[in-house]
């Protein structure tokens, strides 16, 4: 039997960024907003013990448990997909604050490229440097009309920043000055101003300074203590949903949190959402929630299995390329880096945090001709200096012994002489990247998983070549003895970490026949539900996206409010 | 506000290990596995002298038996030898960490999907085998034991150095004939495991006495690096998560 609640003017599925942001502008509006998070409440006390490597980095403690929940995955779809039994390529979040607590903070905003990038592409190169099934979109909003709430994330958070030079114009500068710079990374703005490239200082939300924001929140400053992705701050100095945006919403007393809540089902009638179906996975008693509006805000992957098992929105078809929910599955080229290795210097690597850091963006969107380059976008060039815990870094020059006595000795040699120079690469869009559900592999309720079928295509290869290049050129420039860096990207490997920034699959758009949102995120099917996430992105951009994920989740916010006063669609 | 480190203390010898715990049977020397107990290869030529007290309770065995335990104290040490830098994984502790994880959750898998259907993958696509890790472990270690036979006629911890290698070389390059488990997987999965115990807080019974942290200068567990992030190389005392105990 399924327990029935009253009705609450809003339910959010997950409570993380877009969950946590959504919950507190609308409770400050006086809505009532019952979050349901299907993991467990987490608080800044939780971190006591957080300098954990193994703990946290190689046994995935803030992450999902993937014996319960996992995906599916596939190169492409003549070959049968198998789950991801352990974790590798990226990290799904779990409990309260989501993805949004074991983040390293590196908080960009898109190019006004971005969002126009089909438009802009044809008007620069013409319609034949699309290549055949790279499904290209604009974005159904300009970086002009997001400004305003990327600034309004970026004070909440309290960003660290300076003005990017090649970056959209900015109404505001950033709330909080730029973290401090380590002697590498003098060394890299050295290299790049000499190389004429434009380096500036990665946004962060690991606070340069001690910070209150617009809602009255006060936060520390960062102690560059390096245990930022991965990882919770035992300061609350790396800005994440419960820190900031949570602690508003409860203060109102309109925010109800039910943690070990998951939900399983969208309920709908009639072309509207009536609420949701869960279970407490405390008791596994499953109940309905009913709400007036249904907004949907976990992660990129359940937001698409959500919709797909409640029967919502129009499932995307790969053969004929219609149907929208699933459609433009995209990723991140990350492995286009180079290390370099110096004899003669140390540095203290061992300190750091995640969004310490400089970056270019010459090679970054359509910042610099692609006439003779066989790839459309680009991706930022950064040095960062996160820290560099002891297991999972120990790279030796290319041809060095893997063990043995020869790997200890330049292992412990290198350990504080190596610098890396990465870079983040765009993901473009193909008709043959999507997301559906598994046909065979259920989770622990017996519901489908969902199935991922990706893999890198030329302009991957190509883009993540040239990238790892300009990485290696920089490093040169810096002095580096001996520099190794990526020769051949290779297929998608789901085993090798590379990024949490999975996105696509309910994208928006000025289109209801070619997008699932419009550029409120609100479902072009479904007046009352909106969903909100990286699942919106039409494409991946050269950076990490947290930002826009923020951005648009103030938007979203937004839409709602304008729904529940008028009805309808709000575009 | 920052403590003085306690170091971990260092471990007995042999015989004060079978005075202190009355390991003795009928009055008999103690061999078998009991003696096997304690493969510590405590090196007595070391100056500096063992603090008074000197017991650790972390040392003993949670999953392999004592012969699977030397392979692996053994296999270790070639991963990660002692050599003028300072310890290998063997006086870190490696094995002992390597037991300890087999004990829990890592080796029961408890945290990955391991529902079936179970199919032959893409390598692109990962694990797939229904074997847990403890199992792998388990076929692992006797199928190197039965590989140093057939090649060597001795078992592996009878094995010089440069033999040991070579069995290892070829659980690596996937030159041993084995069907149940892929060889090079193992092997990968050792040298994962011996990295995790050299480098992981000491709490997890690896990287004894904080040595792997100190031979390549790592601080561990600090609270704040603010006062060094603008500065060149600096050298600060490690401390281990311990030391938060005795803040409140």
């Amino acid at each position: 039997m399924v327990r029935k609640l009253p009705k609450a003017d809003v339910v959010v599925i997950g409570v993380g960024w877009a969950g946590g942001i959504i919950a507190s502008e609308l409770t400050k509006k006086g809505l009532n907003v019952v979050g349901l998070e299907r993991g467990k409440e987490r608080k800044t006390e939780d971190y006591f013990m957080v300098h954990d490597e193994l703990r946290y980095a190689l046994r995935y403690d803030l992450m999902q448990d993937l014996s319960k929940e996992t995906i599916t995955f596939r190169s492409k779809e003549r070959i049968r997909a198998l789950p991801m039994r352990q974790y590798g390529s990226f990290l799904i979040g779990d409990g309260l604050g989501g993805a949004g607590v074991h983040w390293n903070g590196q908080t960009f905003r898109f190019l006004p490229y971005d969002f126009e990038i089909r438009s802009k592409t044809i008007e620069r190169y013409g319609k034949n440097k699309i290549p055949a099934g790279m499904t290209l979109h604009d974005w159904g909003i300009t970086y002009d009309e997001l400004e305003p709430y990327y600034d309004k994330f970026e004070k909440t958070c309290g960003i660290s920043g300076e003005e990017n030079p090649l970056g959209g114009k900015r109404s505001d500068k950033y709330p909080t000055p730029p973290m401090k710079k380590s002697p590498s990374i003098k060394m890299f703005e050295e290299a790049t101003k000499n190389m004429k490239l434009h380096p500036y200082m990665m946004p962060s939300a690991n606070l340069s300074q001690s910070y209150t924001n617009p809602d009255g929140i006060a936060r520390a400053a960062c102690q560059y203590c390096a245990y930022c992705e991965r990882f919770g701050c035992e300061y609350g100095a790396k800005a994440d949903p419960v820190v900031t945006v949570i602690p508003v919403a409860k203060k109102t007393g309109k925010f109800e949190i039910r943690t070990h809540s998951n939900v399983r089902r969208i309920l709908h009638k009639g072309g509207k959402a009536t609420g949701v179906l869960y279970t407490d996975t405390t008791t596994g008693e499953e109940i309905e929630q009913p709400a007036d509006i249904v907004v949907l805000t976990s992660y990129v992957f359940n937001n698409i299995r959500l919709l797909l098992m409640s029967n919502i929105g129009k499932p995307y078809n790969p053969a004929s390329g219609t149907g929208v929910i699933g459609k433009n599955y995209a990723y991140q080229v990350i492995k286009g880096n180079a290390i370099g290795y110096f004899n003669d210097k140390q540095f203290n690597t061992y300190a750091g945090a995640g969004a310490l850091g400089m970056v270019i963006d010459d090679y970054n969107g359509d910042n610099f001709d692609h006439k003779d380059v066989n790839f459309i976008h680009g991706g930022m060039v950064s040095l960062s200096q996160t820290g560099l815990r002891p297991i999972q870094n120990n790279p030796v020059p290319q041809g060095t012994a893997a063990w043995g006595k020869e790997f200890k000795e330049t292992s412990l040699k290198y350990a504080n002489r190596y610098l890396s120079v990465g870079a983040q690469g765009s993901s473009m869009p193909f008709k043959h990247h999507y997301l559906d559900l598994d046909p065979t592999y259920k989770d622990a309720f017996g519901d489908p998983l969902i199935r991922i079928t990706f893999d890198f295509e030329e302009q991957d290869k190509n883009l993540a070549v040239f990238l790892a290049n300009k990485c290696a050129g920089i490093l040169k420039e810096m002095g580096a003895d001996h520099i190794d860096s990526l020769k051949e990207l290779g297929p998608y490997d789901i085993t090798t970490y590379q990024s949490t920034h999975n996105t696509g699959g309910v994208i928006m758009g000025a289109d209801p026949g070619t997008s699932a949102v419009n550029n409120y995120l609100q479902m072009w099917d479904m007046d009352n539900l909106f969903v909100v996430g990286a699942s919106a992105f039409s494409h991946n951009s050269g950076y990490n996206p947290t930002g826009t994920v923020g951005a648009f989740a103030y938007r979203a916010a937004e839409g709602i409010l304008k729904y529940r006063d008028k009805g309808g669609q709000v575009v | 506000m920052a403590e003085e480190n306690k170091e971990m203390p260092q471990d007995l010898s042999r015989r004060k290990f079978l005075r202190n715990t009355g390991y003795t049977v009928g009055g008999l020397a103690v061999g078998g596995i009991i003696g096997s107990l304690i493969p510590w290869k405590k090196d007595q030529t070391t100056n500096n002298p063992p603090p008074p007290h000197a017991e650790n309770f972390n040392q003993a065995l949670m999953y392999f038996t004592p012969e699977q335990f030397k392979i692996v104290d053994a296999a270790t040490e070639r991963i990660f030898p002692k050599d003028d830098n300072g310890p290998g994984a063997s006086d870190l502790g490696v094995a002992f960490f390597i037991d300890h994880q087999l004990a829990g959750d890592w080796g029961f898998n408890a945290r990955d999907y391991m529902q079936p259907p179970f199919y032959r993958g893409e390598k692109v696509q990962g694990y797939q085998g229904r074997l847990k890790r403890r199992d792998i472990f388990d076929i692992g270690l006797r199928e190197i034991d039965n590989h140093s036979m057939q090649t060597l006629k001795k078992s592996f911890t009878e094995l010089s150095g440069d033999q040991q290698d070579q069995i290892l070389k070829d659980f690596e390059g996937d030159k041993v004939n084995i069907t149940t488990i892929s060889p090079s997987g193992f092997f990968q999965m050792l040298r994962s495991a011996t990295l995790e115990g050299v480098y992981s807080d000491p709490l997890y019974g690896g990287n004894r006495n904080m040595d792997g942290w100190k031979m390549r200068n790592y601080p561990g567990s600090q609270m704040a690096y603010a006062d060094v992030i603008e500065k060149d190389f600096t050298k600060i005392k490690p401390q281990s998560l311990q030391s938060h105990m005795n803040h409140k």
